[in-house]
């Protein structure tokens, strides 16, 4: 316990979070790296998501692929990455991008599938066209589970940005990498308990969010996307 | 092909990390889920944890970890608990699904025929639940094994040490090749989980 309050002391010191490099800094970062990773991901796969949805080609390809890459060790695609493109931050972002698609993807076609097919029948029988179809039936009724998705790729995103420090880059891996380094238990494992806490505290959001959208009229009650990191 | 008896070693000390806590994972997870379904303040308690604990990055939890139990860092004891611990973030909710999906009725036929609880659950609810655990199961295992690999930045060896040691020399074939391996570690015991699943629930095969 001597090393907790150690960390703990570490992480309460005003010098550690102040200054460029210091964790308010390399949180920043790590927020930063997130929300890049995760809003590129989501540019490419929710159209392709709801389109798989929607018309129900390329499914197979698509769970597949999610399945592909809940087995790819994420420390290899990172420093594969780190060899092809050089050390600095291309090469974890597109890593993360990588591994933030296919979750995104399937809470996207998993959620507009979700959608009961009566209803979409109905939807057609008013003449509604495959886009009002899309955008007034199918993605309200299947938002939770579209950021279900989104939920999943923060979480697995927030993670694997940890260890973007292995390979150059910055966020919060930064302190942890260098306190494993230099043998200084407290700071990794003060760094350690920030990327936990920040974790918890993304995915507390999303909790927040989707409980709010549950009591909008309209959208359906369930809940979250479980996968592997 | 010189490299193949190092690469075969990474392997074993993959799997002897990976298996302990696929098992470990699956077995506590039973307990914990028929515990969940039958006490309704327990299953909060439990549910929440084990969601709390799914929203845990692996890295940090393998440095927070030692203070908790008393390993060491780089321990082949830690680096298994902790993945036990992801495992079970992700099997005790699948293993509650499933053991909550078996119907009433057949429970309540099962009492009528004079089970006992725990009789009940043995020949009746685990058989009726072994194909969605089965399912569970799988995850978990895929996810363990990909997973072990993170522990290599900590030193521990498995087929994630040929992502560190290739990166810091700058062999793409090592890396290549860890990942290749992986996966097909990966493929391989879900082909296993799946024919152990046929040979022990011979009436799931559809």
């Amino acid at each position: 316990m001597n090393h907790l309050s150690a960390a703990v002391d570490w992480l309460l010191d005003a010098q550690t979070w102040t200054g460029p490099g210091q964790l308010g800094a390399r949180a920043t970062e790590h927020l930063g790296y997130t929300a890049v990773a995760v809003l590129i991901a989501a540019v490419i796969a929710l159209p392709a998501g709801l389109a798989i949805g929607h018309t129900g080609r390329g499914r197979a390809a698509a769970v597949l692929s999610s399945g592909a890459v809940r087995a790819l060790p994420t420390l290899g695609l990172l420093t594969l990455a780190a060899l092809a493109a050089g050390v600095g931050l291309v090469a974890p972002l597109i890593a993360l991008v990588v591994l933030a698609v296919p979750s995104i993807l399937a809470g996207a076609y998993a959620g507009v599938e979700s959608v009961d097919r009566a209803t979409v029948d109905a939807a057609r029988a008013q003449g509604m066209n495959a886009w009002q179809v899309l955008w007034r039936v199918e993605v309200p009724l299947g938002l939770p589970i579209v950021i279900g998705g989104l939920r999943l790729a923060v979480l697995q995103v927030t993670a694997t940005a940890t260890l973007a420090a292995y390979v150059g880059a910055g966020g919060l891996g930064r302190p942890l990498f260098l306190g494993l380094r230099t043998y200084d238990y407290p700071m990794m494992l003060g760094a350690s308990l920030v990327v936990i806490l920040l974790a918890i505290l993304l995915d507390a959001c999303f909790e927040v969010v989707q409980r709010l959208l549950s009591y909008a009229p309209g959208l359906a009650r369930t809940g979250r996307l479980r996968e592997a990191r | 092909m010189a490299n193949a008896g190092h690469i075969l070693g990474l392997t074993g000390a993959h799997l002897q990390l990976s298996l302990p806590a696929i098992a470990a994972a699956f077995l506590l997870s039973l307990p914990l889920a028929r515990l969940a379904n039958r006490l309704r303040p327990a299953r909060a308690l439990i549910l929440g944890g084990t969601g709390l604990l799914y929203a845990v990055p692996s890295l940090p939890l393998f440095i927070v970890l030692p203070v908790l139990i008393g390993t060491g860092v780089r321990d082949t004891l830690n680096v298994i608990v902790a993945l036990t611990l992801f495992g079970l973030a992700l099997m005790v909710r699948s293993a509650a699904d499933a053991l909550d999906a078996v119907d009433e009725d057949t429970r309540l036929a099962a009492t009528a025929l004079g089970h006992s609880s725990r009789g009940r659950f043995w020949t009746v609810e685990l058989p009726l639940a072994g194909p969605a655990l089965l399912a569970g199961l799988r995850v978990v295992s895929v996810s363990t094994i990909s997973l072990v690999s993170v522990s290599a930045v900590l030193g521990v060896q498995s087929l994630g040490s040929l992502f560190t040691d290739g990166f810091q020399r700058g062999i793409v074939a090592a890396v290549a090749a860890g990942i290749a391996m992986t996966v097909l570690l990966a493929l391989l015991l879900d082909l296993l989980l799946v024919l152990l699943g046929r040979l022990l629930m011979p009436w799931s095969r559809r």
